[in-house]
């Protein structure tokens, strides 16, 4: 962010959301000092800004992996076999559970609710991009290919 | 065949481009209602067209419009709601990304016909694809100058701009979205007032869901009469319904309101997968209370499905065979409710996070005979007594279960295991 632009009331705080998105950016996810820098420049109470990035849920707090894996659990990507089948693949594959990251740091694994893909489901979101029609073997090749960005 | 309206494009190579959309008879609406009508006559013809909100309320938008404060000197805000994220809807994503020029037609005459000169899209933040396609969308109508200053040379000025939610399916709701776009927590204010008297920076505020703004550049190219005649005399017009579970051919038709819900699940999707029985319905997304296969002949309008128990909703179609297990269904929507609950009023987050225990301990065959009851009581103490209808939403899957599916959830707690 630029220092020293000034902002008029009320778009001050209508900018929040974007500030959080931007201090993610540049910090990895929300520290104690990325939220107390935004605090500071939009002139708000840090517990404030804290209490938004609590609620919204695509902030993060905690580190990630490089990518995160976010299968989505709606019923529209249970019924066709999505959902509890994907998350234990994944599971099993990763050796991990929901939560974690693998040791290289390469890969969270996440569920979350509905991701509007139930005409294409399982559905699954590895950052910003969304996959759709998701089995075991398209899952093995998405992580190939995202494990060859690294090697 | 029913004649495309909104989806008309959607097969085209570039749809989501202006000149695909100029090409294919967009942006005649705008010049037609900006130099041909004064805003009253906009209002007038939009409750004459009977449109009503496509976000899941239904609200006559030409009400809506009306309740806007009139006079030029009232600073005033419509805002567009792509905050989609009921369970089983994917409409406003696809409108958005295939043809976001179809709205953004519909925010300028909405935008003029109420006096606003400020405009807001509110994004669902997972959107990833849609807020690119927004924010280029929207640059290219300033470059063609229907966005900006005097628009079509008109004197009519509007600005639009994109905000992108952070993930939280409240701010769907009006209010929610109102306290998100200022930078604070969704949490749902009190009605009244209502947003169209007090809604953004306390200014007069008109929030529409995409999919209804998507209609109107072809109530102002083609007439409120010819847009009444599509559907019935309650439900008018066409309606994108998105269909999923088990059928074979998932994904969004777009039909006349209503058009019978067995000709959309075996017509229109293909039928049952695997042609097995079919066991239940969700006719508008997780909020709507489920049908049976007895009601499979309900039209798909507002008032015929008031009239069978439950609601027209997104118009988002949830199919279940006779393999799918109701106490799993409840619990898997439960889930979602509890963990999108903004915690405002107690209700709502302590009432969806027992109801979760509830059906989590039945799934795992751990259920006591009082829990059955103790679910329906809990469900009871929430009707009606939240901040917002989310409460009412979330003990839809858990009563209308109960109602069709009691010996189910009997079976669970005598058996320990699922009947199915």
């Amino acid at each position: 962010m630029q220092e020293g632009v000034q902002i008029a009331d009320p778009a001050r705080r209508s900018m929040l959301l974007t500030a959080l998105y931007i201090a993610q950016e540049q910090y990895g996810y929300l520290t104690k000092d990325a939220i107390e820098r935004v605090a500071n420049r939009l002139r708000l109470p840090v517990a404030d800004v804290y209490s938004m990035a609590s609620f919204y849920s695509l902030y993060r707090t905690e580190p990630t992996g490089r990518y995160v894996l976010q299968v989505c659990e709606g019923l529209s990507c249970h019924l066709v076999g999505g959902a509890d089948r994907l998350v234990d693949y994944l599971q099993k594959k990763l050796g991990l559970e929901v939560g974690q990251t693998t040791r290289d740091g390469l890969f969270t694994l996440e569920t979350v609710q509905c991701l509007a893909s139930c005409g294409t489901s399982p559905a699954m979101r590895v950052n910003d991009a969304l996959y759709e029609n998701m089995t075991p073997e398209r899952i093995d090749e998405l992580l190939e290919t995202l494990r060859g960005y690294h090697v | 065949m029913f004649e495309k309206v909104l989806t008309r494009n959607f097969g085209l190579p570039r749809s989501e481009s202006i000149g695909v959309y100029i090409a294919n008879g967009g942006y005649q609406a705008l010049p037609k209602a900006l130099h041909e009508c004064d805003p009253e006559q906009l209002i007038e013809m939009v409750t004459a067209s009977g449109l009503r909100g496509r976000g899941g309320a239904g609200f006559p938008a030409g009400r809506k419009w009306g309740f806007m404060p009139k006079g030029s000197d009232i600073e005033k805000y419509v805002c567009v709601n792509t905050d989609e994220g009921e369970p089983g809807t994917f409409k406003d994503r696809e409108l958005v990304e295939k043809d976001p020029h179809q709205i953004i037609e519909g925010v300028i005459i909405a935008s003029y016909a109420v006096g606003a000169h400020r405009a807001f899209v509110y994004i669902r933040g997972e959107f990833f694809l849609g807020v690119k396609r927004w924010i280029k969308a929207i640059d290219g109508a300033y470059a063609k100058g229907f966005l900006g200053k005097n628009i079509l040379g008109s004197g009519f000025s509007l600005d639009l701009s994109v905000h992108r939610g952070a993930g939280a399916y409240i701010c769907g709701e009006e209010t929610a979205l109102i306290e998100s776009l200022e930078g604070k927590r969704g949490e749902p204010r009190k009605k009244p007032p209502y947003p169209a008297s007090v809604g953004l920076w306390g200014k007069p505020t008109l929030v529409h869901n995409v999919e209804t703004l998507a209609n109107i550049p072809h109530i102002i190219n083609r007439g409120a009469e010819w847009y009444s005649s599509i559907g019935t005399p309650k439900s008018t017009g066409p309606k994108i319904f998105c269909i999923s579970g088990h059928v074979r051919n998932r994904g969004i038709f777009e039909l006349p309101l209503g058009v019978p819900l067995r000709e959309i699940i075996y017509e229109h999707a293909g039928g049952m997968t695997f042609d097995k029985k079919l066991k239940a319905v969700i006719p508008g997304g997780a909020s709507t209370p489920m049908l049976t296969p007895d009601q499979v002949d309900t039209p798909m309008a507002f008032e015929t499905l008031e009239e069978a128990g439950t609601m027209l909703g997104t118009g988002a179609i949830v199919v279940m065979n006779e393999d799918t297990c109701m106490v799993d269904v409840a619990r898997r929507l439960m889930r979602f409710f509890a963990h999108e609950s903004c915690g405002r009023c107690t209700p709502c987050r302590t009432g969806t996070q027992r109801m979760l225990n509830i059906l989590e301990r039945l799934e795992a065959g751990q259920g006591k005979a009082e829990d059955i009851e103790t679910l329906e009581r809990t469900a009871r103490k929430i009707q009606g007594l939240t901040f917002c209808p989310m409460g009412d939403a979330a003990i839809n899957p858990v009563l209308s279960g109960l109602k069709l599916f009691r010996d189910e959830y009997e079976y669970h707690v005598t058996h320990k295991r699922c009947p199915v």
